[in-house]
């Protein structure tokens, strides 16, 4: 465990940790209302924020925060009003944050495209102690949300018409969803990078389906595969000095073929035990009722 | 408190899609106990009328009252079950028949923190669609008339005085089609106010006391049920082409002429 000798290690893994717990929480519901590519939208205009975070000199993960939400609160309100050209709007946005990004960061003095490279693929050195400071006031916020609140969120998520009508209130709802995966990028920035960030809100998301019929399940076990991997990723990365987010997605890419692998003989045993518990069902296989052969 | 108090009441209601004016001013009221089915061919309003309702469309013209609250300020909704046409059928992320019910009880909660009685409440729901051996299965092992008893037991968790189907038998096999018209029996047994919109009377018929028949986003029928004609009236006849109702000049959509 020497690994944990080093300061810049230890901020490091807890940064992972949290990264690994908050970005599925979010991820989840992204998944549940079929926005999964909206993390890397977000993570694209964050990049906007780290630039001007350099050409202020302020955080560039608080920077990133503060642009990635508004970038998101936008995209809320892109989805409620534009009906037809919602996606040139969204394009738009994208591109240019990242464009922003690129823009801002070669304006600050001593600033390259290079400097960027750290926030875009994540980087373990360069976790400083305010940045881990404010990577836990963040995920903390994401955990309350996404888990006390799980409820509320599911039933939106699920279907916006039908909770509109038990009374939730359902724009704030979207909101805190787009606001919460913004601040799970700013999160996830560090570790893994602006550009891979949604495949950790994605993937153990879809690995965890392949094993679970329930919504909590799949919650938990999609967190647990998360912590697995930005952990396994962040040790890997020291040992073998190679970088860690792509470490981490290669793991979790890695983590959903094998349960899928897994998942095959799982499903026809419970195929199997449906067909046991409910007899009289629809038959396993079609036959011609005897005298219909005949048209 | 009279059996006539209005329950669901509009007035001069007009609404549009696009620019395309879907609802040009109709009246509607549903009264206590009453259960009114909504009819109609395709195209002619009967979905945006009860989408009007539950505020999923904005009105541009009329009013509309809830219990006797101006729907924009009515807050209540616990006393109403909403069962959508099924279009949703599942999200992105595998749940149980529980978590989906569930759902329908959070009206009752707060925060929505669920209590010994909310967790019974959502059995008695599943209990009387005659899902309860299915609690635990995921939504996407259902057959789609399954699925139907699913969302209108999540409408029932609530226990709601007025339920809102639209199209509750659309697609729907003939089993569960028996144990949604027993449900809904049972409902209106105890009291419940239904507003339904059909796209035929069908099983249900012997329930509905009064029909509302749209064309064109108009009312032009409001009275005791039509009845069914010729081929239309043949038992277990269910088809599903756009039609007008019976006895009316066909819709002339201008594609032909």
């Amino acid at each position: 465990m020497e690994i944990l000798d080093y300061a810049f290690m230890q901020r490091a893994l807890l940064a992972a940790v949290l990264v690994g717990i908050t970005a599925p929480a979010v991820g989840i519901y992204l998944v549940q209302r079929r926005q999964a590519l909206m993390g890397d939208g977000i993570g694209h205009v964050a990049m906007t924020g780290v630039g001007l975070g350099f050409l202020l000199s302020w955080s560039p993960v608080w920077m990133a925060t503060l642009i990635s939400v508004l970038g998101a609160v936008f995209m809320e309100l892109v989805r409620w009003y534009a009906k037809t050209r919602g996606d040139i709007a969204l394009a738009m946005l994208f591109y240019g944050g990242m464009a922003g990004g690129v823009m801002f960061i070669n304006l600050a003095p001593g600033g390259s495209t290079g400097s960027l490279s750290s926030f875009l693929f994540g980087s373990l050195s360069t976790v400083s102690e305010s940045d881990v400071t404010a990577i836990c006031v963040l995920a903390a916020f994401v955990v309350l949300v996404t888990v006390g609140l799980r409820k509320q969120l599911f039933a939106v998520s699920q279907d916006e018409e039908f909770a509109r009508v038990t009374g939730l209130p359902v724009r704030f709802l979207n909101l805190l969803t787009a606001v919460t995966a913004a601040v799970t990028v700013s999160v996830a920035m560090r570790v893994v990078g602006l550009l891979l960030v949604s495949a950790l809100m994605v993937v153990p998301v879809a690995a965890a389906q392949q094993l679970t019929r329930s919504f909590a399940a799949t919650f938990a076990i999609a967190v647990a595969i998360g912590v697995t991997v930005t952990i396994g990723g962040t040790v890997t990365s020291y040992h073998q000095d190679v970088p860690p987010g792509a470490t981490i997605v290669l793991l979790t890419i890695a983590a959903f073929i094998a349960l899928t692998a897994l998942a095959a003989p799982l499903a026809r045993r419970r195929a199997r035990a449906l067909a046991a518990a409910h007899p009289g069902g629809d038959p396993a296989e079609c036959a011609i009722p005897a005298g219909r052969t005949a048209d | 408190m009279t059996t006539t108090e209005p329950v669901i009441s509009l007035r001069g209601v007009r609404a549009e899609l696009g620019a395309r004016p879907v609802l040009r001013g109709i009246d509607l009221t549903v009264r206590r106990g009453e259960v009114v089915a909504l009819l109609g061919a395709n195209g002619s309003g009967k979905s945006t009328a009860v989408r009007t309702v539950i505020g999923q469309v904005p009105v541009t013209a009329g009013g509309i009252e809830l219990f006797g609250t101006a729907r924009h300020r009515f807050r209540d909704w616990a006393r109403v079950g909403y069962v959508p046409q099924r279009t949703t059928a599942a999200g992105g992320v595998p749940a149980t028949v529980t978590e989906v019910v569930s759902s329908g009880r959070l009206s009752r909660t707060r925060f929505g923190l669920f209590r010994k009685a909310d967790r019974e409440a959502v059995r008695h729901a599943l209990d009387l669609v005659g899902m309860a051996d299915r609690a635990k299965d995921s939504v996407d092992a259902l057959s789609g008339g399954q699925h139907q008893r699913v969302l209108i037991a999540r409408a029932l968790a609530a226990a709601p005085e007025l339920l809102i189907m639209d199209e509750p038998m659309a697609g729907v096999d003939l089993a569960s089609q028996e144990v949604l018209a027993k449900t809904l029996r049972g409902q209106v047994a105890e009291g419940a106010t239904v507003l339904l919109v059909l796209h035929e009377l069908g099983p249900l018929e012997p329930l509905i006391d009064r029909a509302v028949v749209l064309r064109d986003g108009c009312v032009v029928h409001d009275g005791p049920p039509p009845k069914a004609v010729g081929q239309h009236a043949l038992p277990g006849h269910d088809h599903v082409h756009p039609h007008a109702p019976a006895g009316a000049e066909p819709i002339r959509t201008g594609l032909l002429s």
